[in-house]
């Protein structure tokens, strides 16, 4: 296989990490309001956090980004095909990280938020201070293993027309003939992809504040 | 009456029941300022459900609690109906108590200056680094200057309670809340946390101690409350308690801490 072909599998990753660093982001900030809004006992907010969940966990992704590349125009919203597609990842993202950080928040034990609650914090800070940091430390090994199935699950998005590393092989497989190559190839790439985000993950874990080696 | 005369916090009437179970019964006590009370008892007396309320960590099922003459949780009406205080005004009481906890309670992902730092930045809104000075000067009281950048992890059992202790101190309460401070430590670093209370008492602080240290309580405490199965049974001065006669249950109570040795105590 030619360097030219590689390298216009290595251009169409840069697409496939993009999408995926923002969904894995946007995600994560999108579930920890839906936390909030768990943990604040509303009815409300626990019934619409509910459907969220279960709605983006149970439709297929692929199904979700059809219906949301079907659906938008339908309601007269236009939107180009990489906003179509960030948007279907990181809903999707973010139900899966609701439910990660559950257990994160679910294990922050309640005496820390009572000592916050005797120095004066009101409800949202100690949220924000306390339970949240507290809350992605303990969660952070399920957020490296979702960032590498959203890495995975980014090749959907080619069904909303944008150009990532898996549509990227599959074009040029159908105008080289060198399927094989071309597949083999663009799988090392995720392969190396998540290999870096497994080792940053592994180097962040030692090193968020409180656990590992000391500070002198 | 001038303001020295109101108790620090006045329990009156209070009961407490979780479900069935009536853990406090009909609480009647007053909290003298500038003094230590301790709060003593067999496990299960209700002396920590006690101390909880005074915080309103607990509520209350009914009787009142008022810090420095104001009502804490619950405010009565004239028309004598019980309602819940709003959460600001909840916070405005409270701002009188520091509360120290069995468990430290520390924050593991903030150092020892962070943990005795972060009211004053996210309460108080001071800057950073007026935050962390007042956070240096109260890790220096409890003698953990050197231990500032920290993290709890690193800190042992005693240590952590001391930056706890000093972690309430930062708010500058008026009251001191202590929820068995050495039960989970051993007996020495019970010893530098039960120095740095003893330290506290002598400047003046109102401090209640729920604590199985009888010996502490006898050489600090201005008044020694012995609560069982709920009831305040008995509440005096160390030298009332530990005079014979005493009350049967308090009797029996203290002499299985004879039975451990602490005889040159009682």
């Amino acid at each position: 296989m030619s360097w030219k072909l590689f390298s216009l599998l290595l251009q169409a990753s840069g697409m496939t990490i993009l999408v995926s660093a923002f969904a894995i982001v946007a995600g994560l900030i999108i579930a920890i309001a839906l936390s909030a809004l768990r943990l604040s006992g509303n009815r409300l907010a626990l019934g619409f956090v509910a459907v969220f969940v279960s709605f983006f966990r149970g439709v297929p992704l692929l199904v979700q980004l059809l219906l949301l590349f079907n659906l938008l125009p339908a309601l007269g919203i236009s939107l180009s095909s990489l906003s179509t597609a960030l948007i279907g990842l990181t809903l999707c993202t973010a139900a899966y990280q609701t439910e990660n950080l559950r257990g994160g928040f679910a294990a922050v034990p309640p005496g820390l938020i009572e000592s916050a609650d005797m120095l004066g914090f009101t409800p949202v800070q100690s949220f924000l201070r306390i339970k949240v940091p507290i809350a992605l430390r303990l969660t952070f090994p399920t957020l490296i293993s979702e960032a590498i199935l959203i890495l995975k699950a980014s090749s959907l998005v080619s069904v909303v027309g944008v150009i990532e590393l898996t549509k990227m092989a599959s074009n040029l497989a159908a105008s080289t003939f060198m399927p094989v190559e071309l597949y083999a190839a663009a799988g090392l790439i995720y392969l190396a992809i998540n290999q870096v985000v497994t080792l940053i993950g592994r180097f962040a874990e030692g090193r968020l504040p409180g656990t590992g080696v000391p500070a002198r | 009456m001038t303001t020295d005369d109101i108790p620090a916090i006045a329990c009156n009437k209070v009961c407490k029941s979780f479900g069935s179970t009536e853990v406090l019964k009909d609480i009647t006590l007053d909290i003298p300022a500038g003094q230590v009370s301790c709060l003593i008892g067999p496990s299960g007396s209700g002396k920590s459900t006690l101390l909880r309320c005074m915080a309103f960590l607990e509520e209350a099922t009914s009787g009142t609690i008022l810090i420095k003459g104001q009502p804490l949780g619950f405010s009565e009406q004239d028309s004598g109906f019980r309602a819940r205080q709003p959460a600001s005004q909840i916070r405005a009481v409270r701002a009188n108590i520091g509360m120290v906890f069995q468990q430290f309670n520390l924050w593991p992902h903030m150092t020892a200056l962070g943990n005795v730092s972060a009211a004053l930045r996210v309460v108080r809104g001071l800057p950073k680094r007026e935050a962390e000075a007042r956070a240096m000067a109260q890790l220096e009281k409890v003698g953990l200057a050197d231990r500032a950048d920290h993290y709890p992890s690193q800190l042992s059992g005693g240590q952590q309670q001391r930056v706890a202790i000093a972690r309430a101190l930062a708010q500058e309460p008026r009251i001191m809340l202590f929820d068995e401070p050495t039960s989970a430590l051993d007996p020495e670093l019970t010893g530098e946390v039960l120095n740095v209370m003893r330290q506290l008492a002598a400047e003046g602080m109102t401090m209640v101690v729920v604590t199985h240290e009888i010996g502490f309580a006898g050489s600090v405490a201005n008044r020694i409350n012995f609560l069982d199965h709920g009831r305040l049974l008995f509440s005096g001065s160390p030298e009332e308690v530990f005079r014979k006669p005493r009350h049967p249950r308090l009797e029996q109570f203290l002499d299985t801490y004879l039975d451990r040795g602490a005889s040159m105590l009682v």
